[in-house]
């Protein structure tokens, strides 16, 4: 077993080396332009780029010819709320989203209200961190003309109701846009089952190269339009400009196809995995708390609070193991987690979280490896706490008057 | 964010880390901060004729916060008591190192520090009203 141990597979994955060699011819020898329709080398490139276009699709029981590549996930989710916000204004003006989303969904969306451009409901998320189908139906206005729920949240992994969600959103002729950014290679996407318009996705959270995404866009009921949001070439059916990464391009394609392929496998080892891990904290640390789904969420994740304890101080305590917390001190923020937050936890239980993020590579050794050192930093945090002294010598902590800094 | 040496090795190998009882005798607490910020620090001083002989902490919070107050102890044990009132955050930021946005672990060592000073001076007060 090598250190530092990689658990933070929902910030990004390690590339599989089967990825690597496919992208490997496409930057010397193979560099052509998939734009240049006139010589063999551009011929090749877009041979390429439309196989990868394919295995993209496959994945997602899409049609090739609705994957528009984008830089990342990111700039999917900038392109389909804004491109449609621009594209459908004589239609109206209101967006439906929820609190939990990702940053680059909300601030896309604040950065519309701030502009006026848009109006929005933020809906509020249960316990486990799930959008309920009928708050989505009755934020429903005449002036509505986007829903975007993310399939899969990046924390807590809760695993949204999105075919219930999409739905309601085609009962209503609303265009659905789906953040499926953590769940794509994770869990089985259908987005005709599912009901989705437009789906964000990134190859590098699913063992591809960073630098790569693409948005779904729907090409039939409904064909589904955006307004670009970068001028140029005219790429991608006219919807971003820009020449294509071929060699990031093979390389998701590539990923699309290994998850395909590989997906029931990965899913059932790390199932195990992550179970084990989760029981063995919960057997040997008292007080320490689930945040999230406990059963519908993705198979990689496990999200914990451990009372008394600091999230940072954790992490610092476990420096041969890559984590992250919701902790404020980790955050850019100086926040703590706004969806452990809209989940109703606890500001301080908030600063206490971490959260493992299992992957493909990820072992057995690993895993205890991680099992004996979070017993050995939480205990020895907690010995360290005077919380944790107070709640020992019955002191009701939310009864103390704390002086708030 | 890489932590600088010292606030890895307090980390590591906290100083005085424990509790004194609150009602023995010579003995300052001083706590501060509070749960839904992230960092809460017990401080506890031992004096013996106006000198502090012990220090204790314990403390709820990130690393910075957790060496910032075994360094406050470090400190407080052989000075005097008005010696202990001039630790200014500003040197625990110097010795440790500490980047602009744990400052306030400093400063919640300082206020710490003064919590503790004053709960002694108030107890020691106390006591000579009482002998009166």
């Amino acid at each position: 077993m090598k250190l530092p141990i990689f658990l933070d597979n929902h910030s990004t994955t390690p590339m599989d080396p089967r990825v690597l060699e496919t992208m490997l011819p496409y930057f010397v020898e193979k560099f052509g332009n998939a734009a240049s329709r006139n010589h063999a080398f551009g011929w090749a490139a877009e041979e390429a780029v439309e196989n990868a276009r394919k295995q993209i699709a496959k994945l997602i029981k899409a049609d090739p010819k609705e994957i528009v590549f984008t830089s990342g996930a990111t700039e999917s989710d900038n392109l389909a709320i804004k491109g449609v916000v621009e594209m459908y204004k004589e239609k109206g003006d209101h967006i439906i989203t929820s609190s939990t989303e990702h940053r680059a969904v909300l601030d896309t969306v604040k950065v519309l209200e701030g502009k006026g451009k848009a109006t929005a409901t933020y809906l509020p998320v249960d316990k486990f961190g799930m959008v309920s189908p009928e708050d989505v139906r009755k934020a429903i206005t005449e002036k509505t003309i986007l829903i975007s729920i993310m399939l899969a949240n990046n924390e807590i992994g809760t695993i949204n109701p999105v075919k219930e969600i999409g739905k309601i959103a085609k009962e209503k002729g609303i265009l659905f846009h789906c953040d499926a950014t953590q769940g794509v290679g994770k869990i089985p996407v259908d987005v005709q089952d599912m009901g989705i318009d437009l789906m964000s996705f990134s190859a590098h959270k699913m063992y591809g190269p960073k630098g790569v995404g693409a948005l779904y866009v729907r090409k039939k009921n409904p064909r589904v339009r955006i307004t670009a949001q970068m001028d140029g070439g005219g790429h991608e059916r006219g919807m971003r400009s820009g020449t294509l990464p071929v060699p990031l391009i093979v390389g998701f394609g590539k990923a699309c196809e290994l998850c395909e392929q590989e997906m029931a496998k990965d899913t059932t080892r790390l199932v195990a995995m992550r179970d084990r891990l989760e029981a063995s904290i919960m057997k040997n640390l008292e007080e320490s708390y689930l945040n999230g789904h406990p059963a519908n969420r993705l198979p990689g994740n496990l999200n914990i609070s451990f009372a008394y304890v600091e999230g940072e101080s954790l992490l610092m305590g476990m420096k041969d193991i890559a984590l992250s917390s919701g902790s404020a001190c980790t955050s850019a923020t100086l926040e703590p987690s706004y969806v452990l937050r809209a989940l109703g936890v606890g500001t301080d239980l908030a600063h206490s979280s971490i959260r493992f993020g299992l992957g493909r590579f990820n072992t057995d050794d690993e895993i205890d490896y991680t099992i004996t050192k979070v017993i050995e930093i939480v205990t020895k945090l907690r010995e360290m706490s005077p919380l944790y002294e107070m709640a020992k010598e019955g002191v009701d902590l939310k009864s103390v008057q704390w002086a708030a800094h | 964010m890489a932590y600088s040496d010292k606030v890895v090795d307090h980390f590591t190998n906290p100083r005085n880390m424990g509790s004194f009882k609150k009602d023995e005798e010579g003995v300052g607490t001083g706590m501060v901060g509070a749960p839904e910020c992230g960092d809460v620090m017990k401080l506890q001083i031992k004096v013996q004729n106006d000198t502090i002989v012990d220090a204790k902490f314990k403390t709820f919070g990130c690393g910075s916060a957790i060496a910032s107050s075994s360094l406050a102890t470090e400190w407080l044990k052989g000075k005097t008591v008005e010696e202990a009132q001039k630790i200014k955050n500003t040197d625990i930021v110097q010795e440790l190192n500490l980047p602009p946005v744990k400052i306030h672990c400093s400063v919640l060592a300082e206020d710490a520090i003064k919590a503790a000073l004053a709960d002694y001076q108030k107890k020691a007060d106390g006591a000579q009203t009482d002998a009166k």
